[in-house]
């Protein structure tokens, strides 16, 4: 089974984020980077299926576009077992919507022709939860989203897709197909020194953004960033632990009375 | 100004988030919108729509609508909206939605604008960027229809105007059986349900701040000491440090505690719908920063491994 994980690089998590001059997106200077999380539950699963398969042709091949600094995310997914990976080289990626960035996405995997396209369920930082979703509407695939583990079938694959408030479903699709895959289905695998060895030696192929698709004007533009206006009066409570933790009882006590 | 808004419904009912996305729906073109219903009979439904909230109500019907699929309901949906031509199209921001209205947009050569908190005129529709920690402003550009999904909680769901009773279409869709290529079972919940999260009155919730399985004694002593059950944030429960039952959230339970203490919790949106109920939240965090900030009524910006120690002596002192 060949099987395609796209991935994305994310700002590390715990990293300090300020609205830039443009007023119109981050300052990226000086930040961390890292694998966005559902994305490495996505390689995860594509590794696992992978193992499970026992096929020696089934090959895992990570996909991800962004500037030159997205190779070290995909070097880090090589580490952790992926057989080879294609950057789309693309400095322009905030000016693209979407579907633009799903066009370029598409127009890497259709020559490909995989079996099975996984990716995170939404990113951390823009967090519009549709990539995946919008891929497999143009490549013509069926797709699940929000899917926790993977069983391959005599007919195609059988998920464990996640519904509100703890409930959960099967559902049976054909390949090939796409799946956007939700965290916590399986344990996250580290990367080996084993494995940062060899990804040393496996292929990264970089295709530039402009051989791929042509920009085209973007359908829905972000026009600012700000900074959240709070929605209640909170109360900071300052001093020692032990004088803030007091002084948070008798709150509790006496104004909140809810202790 | 042409809308409508797309109505979900679970056990006969239509749901509140889709009364919400009606209520942000009005709000926006300032009257009554068309209402859209999907399935393989969608009278009672239409009855319950049929309260003057709405100018149109239209049953998208089908028995291969019976069951919900992605490929279902967009081949539906896009032969009504092609012959309809709305300007704006509004869902609820759901599981359901998320799986099914990014292909619909991608038909129409759109993007579906997502988890939107409030319409500014133009219209600009704001949503959450980094998990809660900015507010992003979009505006859309393309070809009509306009695709919106509403955020749970972010609009409140009006009583109905007193608007005219809406006229009720029927609109029966061309979907043949093959198109549909996925199938689905029905839905299950995991085999053991022992916490009921949803009727306790104090609990401490616990986040990524814990760092660590070892560490999660702390905030156990805490919960100990004040009687609380014990919750946690989905990575929490992803690691597997505490059992998936006592996740709190969009996709684990909702709480409406008397008081929800928030220990080392950033406050992403996910899990902020869960909590949305609680009578009073504390947040315990060292980011000054973290979103969760914005919605506690008491909150201590510090390292949670003094300050729970430091609250958890302090109650049990208290308690002697």
């Amino acid at each position: 089974m060949k099987i395609i994980v796209a991935i994305k690089q994310v700002p590390e998590r715990d990293a300090p984020i300020r609205i830039d001059a443009s007023g119109k997106w981050i300052d990226e200077f000086g930040l961390q980077w890292a694998l966005n999380e559902s994305d490495a539950y996505a390689l995860e699963e594509a590794l696992l299926l992978k193992e499970k398969s026992g096929d020696p042709t089934s090959e895992v091949i990570v996909l991800s576009a962004g500037p030159e600094r997205v190779g070290v995310t995909l070097r880090e997914a090589l580490a952790k077992g992926a057989d080879r990976a294609i950057h789309i080289l693309a400095d322009d990626l905030a000016s693209r919507d979407s579907l633009g960035l799903a066009r370029l996405l598409a127009a890497a995997i259709a020559p490909e022709k995989p079996d099975l396209i996984l990716t995170g369920l939404q990113s951390e930082d823009l967090g519009l939860g549709q990539t995946g979703v919008i891929l497999a509407e143009l490549l013509g695939l069926p797709h699940a989203s929000l899917i926790l583990t993977v069983e391959k079938t005599a007919t195609g694959l059988a998920v464990k897709r996640e519904l509100e408030e703890s409930w959960f479903q099967t559902i049976d699709l054909p390949l090939p197909a796409l799946l956007t895959i939700q965290s916590g289905g399986n344990k996250l695998r580290y990367a080996t020194l084993m494995g940062i060895k060899r990804a040393k030696s496996k292929e990264c192929r970089v295709l530039p953004a402009a051989d791929l698709a042509p920009a085209s004007p973007p359908v829905v533009t972000l026009a600012s960033v700000t900074l959240p206006q709070k929605q209640k009066s909170t109360q900071f409570l300052t001093g020692s632990p032990a004088e803030a933790a007091a002084a948070l009882i008798e709150k509790l006590r006496t104004e909140a009375r809810v202790l | 100004m042409s809308v409508f808004v797309i109505l979900e419904d679970r056990n006969g009912k239509i749901t509140r988030s889709s009364w919400e996305a009606a209520a942000a729906a009005t709000l926006a073109a300032g009257a009554p919108v068309t209402a859209v219903l999907l399935g393989a009979n969608t009278e009672a439904l239409a009855a319950e729509s049929a309260t003057g909230a709405f100018s149109r109500i239209i049953r998208v019907e089908h028995p291969l609508l019976a069951a919900y699929s992605s490929d279902g309901f967009v081949a539906a949906l896009y032969q009504l909206l092609q012959t309809e031509t709305p300007e704006y199209v509004v869902l609820p921001h759901t599981y359901l939605v998320r799986d099914f209205a990014p292909r619909l947009a991608t038909r129409f050569g759109q993007v579906l604008i997502s988890d939107v908190i409030a319409i500014e005129p133009g219209p600009a529709f704001v949503r959450q960027l980094f998990q809660g920690r900015m507010n992003a402003t979009y505006q859309s550009t393309g070809p009509l229809p306009c695709f919106i999904s509403i955020q749970a909680g972010a609009f409140r769901a009006t009583s109905p105007m007193t608007s005219p009773i809406a006229a009720i279409e029927t609109f029966v869709p061309e979907i043949a059986a093959r198109d549909i290529r996925t199938t689905a079972g029905a839905p299950f919940r995991a085999s053991s349900q022992t916490v009921d999260l949803g009727s306790a009155q104090l609990i401490v919730g616990v986040g990524r701040g814990i760092k660590d399985e070892s560490n999660i004694p702390i905030v156990q002593a805490l919960a100990t000491a004040l009687g609380a059950e014990l919750a946690a944030s989905r990575p929490i429960c992803d690691a597997g440090w505490l059992p998936m039952e006592r996740q709190v959230g969009s996709s684990g339970q909702t709480v409406a505690p008397k008081l929800y203490l928030a220990i080392g919790i950033s406050g992403a949106i996910q899990h902020l719908v869960g909590i949305k109920g609680s009578q009073c939240v504390v947040a315990i965090n060292k980011d000054p920063h973290a979103p969760i900030f914005e919605i506690a009524d008491y909150a201590i910006v510090g390292d949670l491994f003094e300050v729970v120690p430091a609250l958890t002596a302090a109650i049990n002192a208290a308690r002697q």
